[in-house]
């Protein structure tokens, strides 16, 4: 990329907006270092996409302002030669994180107009190496959904269409025909980096928020081990489930983005005093000499048969590239679906309860204090919430706290134990399928049986459930031309193993190819 | 386990979340589907299980008792809907 005359180069490209939009982050880095393109032209050919974008609903705030002034300081430090880890690189975050002085809604009404006034720690740590702010992406409200359904702001469109849909562009900016869901909590992340409306996103995962969306739309996305990264600012779901990763078009860019993300905090007790590794150099490792676990319960009934081959495929890879690949057994897999859906709303109603109308927030005027409370959460809350404020209540509730949640709870020392057995057998990673199927359409799911929806996340929940590190990697299509994802679980703190075995499915399967934009 | 109407009105008022009487039929049918998806979890023999407490080992950190933070009054209630020298204002929490 280097050349005598960078400008000169740029300006013989077709459409130099595109190419710069559809950089990898380690090539953007390259580029900038090598002074093929600014921060500040990276910045505008990313805000002239995202404005072209605007029907897809990825972003609930743009912040191109921002942006500019965030890609100038980038472009003065890189003139000194200096800069960070990630100097000059576009970044979407998740609306889950506070970002002082820029609203934070979390995807719900409840917060009004809250701008928080301080920085999260996952944030923070982005800033610090350098990297530029585009906006705040749409997420299922509180991190509650799998389809970004939930959000307060409206539902995200897919950029991924099946073969011979009715999906287009309307005459008025809106989208025609039943476009697809991105998956959630993180769907205006996935769906951002799918269609190339910034180079990564951060993104939050209590029960498969990250891989779920990030399988549904052909992108890289990692739950890294709970207490890798700091929850401090991050709007809190479920305490012992939430963890804060990246999602990314390439193995080597979600391992970028994590090491900036990653490290010790202070101010989250939860937060692991370890130091961060280098997870990019991990990439390169190879698998062999590594045992491969392919645990027999993950085979469910009613799984697609397309899912099932591409399981199979992902073995094979592996065993290609010199992996040994075993039969493991995870026998209380199937409890972990139930016991998260006591714990995960357990947890939220708690951590809710401070969304009251009294210190930020919406507020619906009442006749005393309860009146203001109830009002305003009913106001405020949407209904996937409530339900799950309402489950998490009853089991925690006096009579019910031994037979419910004390129950979920034990399940959760159980299905650890089950990982903890077979890695102590000399399993270094287990293969899994990410979802159960491939993207749906919106509307298609949940509006009957709430069970449906929660469905989605058979695959992942285990993986929050024992506080293991988890990444989707895109290993093909399906017939209708969807994107596929398999899953990867590894050992506490080993999120450089998981790296080294994506990256070999990521050589196998080749880079998968994201759609064109076909929504401006 | 289901749950009848006077208990969905019970919990939506310890969750301090107000439901119309429109309302309470249609929760209850959502939280019992979850209630008996969740039934499957007595299968389970959990005799001599300890509930998972800590999802990572690890010793909780302390920290000195000093303070090291705050004297920025106004920065805290800056979001708040009703204030007056720094306190939230609030109706009327006692009869």
């Amino acid at each position: 990329m280097a050349g005598t005359c960078p400008a000169m180069t740029l300006k013989q490209r077709s459409s130099p907006v595109t190419e710069l939009t559809h950089l990898t982050i380690a090539e953007a880095r390259d580029g900038l270092k090598a002074k093929s393109f600014s921060a500040s032209e990276l910045a505008k050919a990313h805000i002239a996409a995202i404005e072209k974008a605007r029907a897809l609903n990825a972003y609930v705030l743009e912040t191109p302002e921002k942006a500019l002034a965030m890609a100038k300081a980038s472009d003065d430090r890189i003139a000194k030669g200096e800069g960070g880890a990630l100097e000059g690189i576009p970044l979407g975050i998740k609306d889950l994180f506070c970002t002082d002085g820029t609203t934070t809604t979390a995807g719900s009404k409840i917060l009004g107009n809250f701008h928080p006034p301080y920085e999260s720690t996952v944030t923070r740590n982005l800033w610090n190496d350098g990297a530029v702010m585009l906006g705040k992406l749409n997420l299922d409200e509180f991190a509650m959904g799998s389809s970004n359904e939930t959000s307060a702001f409206g539902p995200v469109v897919s950029p991924w269409r099946r073969e011979g849909s009715n999906v287009g562009a309307g005459t008025s900016g809106a989208i025609e025909g039943n476009h697809l869901v991105p998956g959630g909590s993180s769907g205006g992340s996935a769906a951002a980096v799918a269609a190339h409306l910034c180079l990564g996103a951060t993104a939050t995962d209590t029960g498969g928020s990250i891989r779920q969306p990030a399988a549904f739309t052909g992108t890289v996305g990692i739950k890294p081990t709970y207490g890798r990264v700091s929850r401090w600012g991050t709007v809190a779901f479920a305490s012992s489930l939430d963890q804060a990763g990246p999602i990314a078009r390439t193995v080597r860019d979600a391992a970028i983005m994590l090491r900036s993300m990653a490290g010790p905090d202070a101010k989250d007790t939860t937060c692991a005093d370890l130091p961060v590794p280098d997870f990019e150099a991990a990439i390169s490792r190879g698998v062999k000499g590594l045992k491969i676990g392919i645990p027999k319960e993950y085979r469910v009934d009613g799984m697609s048969p397309e899912i099932e081959q591409l399981w199979h495929q992902g073995a094979e890879w592996l065993r290609a590239a010199g992996a040994e690949v075993v039969e493991v057994s995870l026998p209380h897999t199937k409890y972990a679906l139930p016991a998260y859906y006591i714990v995960a709303p357990a947890e939220a109603s708690s951590n809710l309860a401070r969304y009251d109308g009294v210190r930020y927030g919406l507020r619906e005027n009442g006749k005393d204090i309860v009146d203001l409370y109830e009002k305003t959460r009913a106001a405020g809350f949407g209904r996937e919430v409530k339900r799950r404020i309402m489950i998490g209540t009853y089991v925690l509730s006096a009579g019910y706290y031994d037979a419910y949640y004390v129950r979920a709870q034990k399940l959760r020392t159980l299905i650890k134990r089950d990982f903890e057995e077979v890695y102590a057998q000399g399993v270094h990673a287990i293969l899994t399928p990410a979802t159960p199927s491939a993207a749906f359409g919106i509307g298609e799911k949940g509006s009957g049986d709430p069970v449906e929806m929660y469905l989605n996340d058979i695959f992942t929940v285990t993986v929050n459930m024992a506080g293991l590190p988890g990444i989707a990697v895109p290993a093909g299509l399906d017939s209708q031309g969807l994107p596929l994802g398999l899953q990867l679980i590894g050992r506490a703190f080993d999120e450089e193993t998981l790296f080294a075995t994506a990256q070999a499915i990521e050589d196998a399967a080749g880079r998968i190819k994201l759609p064109q934009a076909w929504w401006a | 386990m289901s749950v009848d109407e006077k208990t969905v009105r019970r919990i939506a008022h310890l969750a301090r979340i107000a439901v119309t009487d429109a309302e309470v039929p249609h929760l209850q049918g959502e939280l019992n589907a979850i209630l008996s998806f969740v039934e499957q979890l007595n299968e389970v023999d959990v005799e001599g299980v300890e509930p998972m407490t800590s999802v990572t080992p690890m010793i909780m950190k302390k920290r000195e008792d000093g303070v090291t933070d705050g004297g920025y009054a106004d920065k805290i209630v800056q979001n708040a809907p009703a204030t007056e020298d720094n306190f939230f204002l609030v109706p009327k929490v006692i009869e």
